[in-house]
């Protein structure tokens, strides 16, 4: 058996894929708006435009869990997932009681995607501690 | 949860990867449940059954 269960390579495929249309269009949006060369509805759709390939990424963690037939990488994924949610939504309600507090300066909200992001991973390290390999 | 799944495999001289193949799961799962690390569903511990022609509480047995 391969080291990717099916639904993992589908998953790491669309991933790719995502990644490499956010790059696109993150690239096209600022060197857009940096040359002031859009205004009003247009600024609106190149604005939203970088961020829905990483909707998309959410939407192919979705699609990943719903197809993911072995049970227990599921579940490994699961509890990756949670921890990147704990982790994320933790840090963002800190800085938000800073910010208005007028502790710490004002932080872009998708900072949150990356926060997220970064969870996995550590999610990911927190599965190999508890089943790590052996036998 | 502590199982007799490795004993059972190795009575039929399969690897780890030869029992995930025949139950259809990565080698990475057999390995957690050999391990106690992870409780397979009762579908799964149906199928681990059937494959070796015994019933759940035989291969996961209640001490």
């Amino acid at each position: 058996m391969s080291r990717f269960t099916p639904a993992q390579r589908r998953y790491n495929r669309r991933v790719l894929w995502l990644s490499l249309v956010y790059a696109l269009l993150l690239f096209g949006a600022v060197y857009a708006f940096r040359r002031d060369l859009l205004a009003g509805p247009v600024a609106w759709a190149a604005a939203i435009l970088p961020a829905l390939p990483i909707v998309g990424i959410f939407a192919a963690i979705g699609l990943y869990l719903a197809e993911e037939q072995d049970e227990y990488v599921r579940m490994l994924m699961v509890r990756q997932t949670l921890w990147a949610s704990g982790f994320a939504l933790s840090l963002a309600t800190i800085w938000g009681f800073l910010e208005s507090f007028r502790l710490v300066g004002h932080v872009e909200s998708f900072y949150v995607a990356v926060l997220w992001f970064g969870g996995l991973g550590l999610g990911a390290c927190a599965n190999r501690l508890t089943f790590a390999r052996g036998g | 949860m502590k199982n007799r799944l490795k004993v059972l495999r190795a009575e039929r001289d399969w690897s780890q990867a030869d029992l995930a193949e025949r139950l259809d799961v990565s080698r990475q799962s057999v390995n957690a449940i050999e391990t106690g690390k992870y409780d397979p569903s009762l579908p799964l511990a149906f199928r681990i059954a059937r494959l070796f022609g015994l019933t759940v509480e035989d291969i996961f047995p209640q001490d």
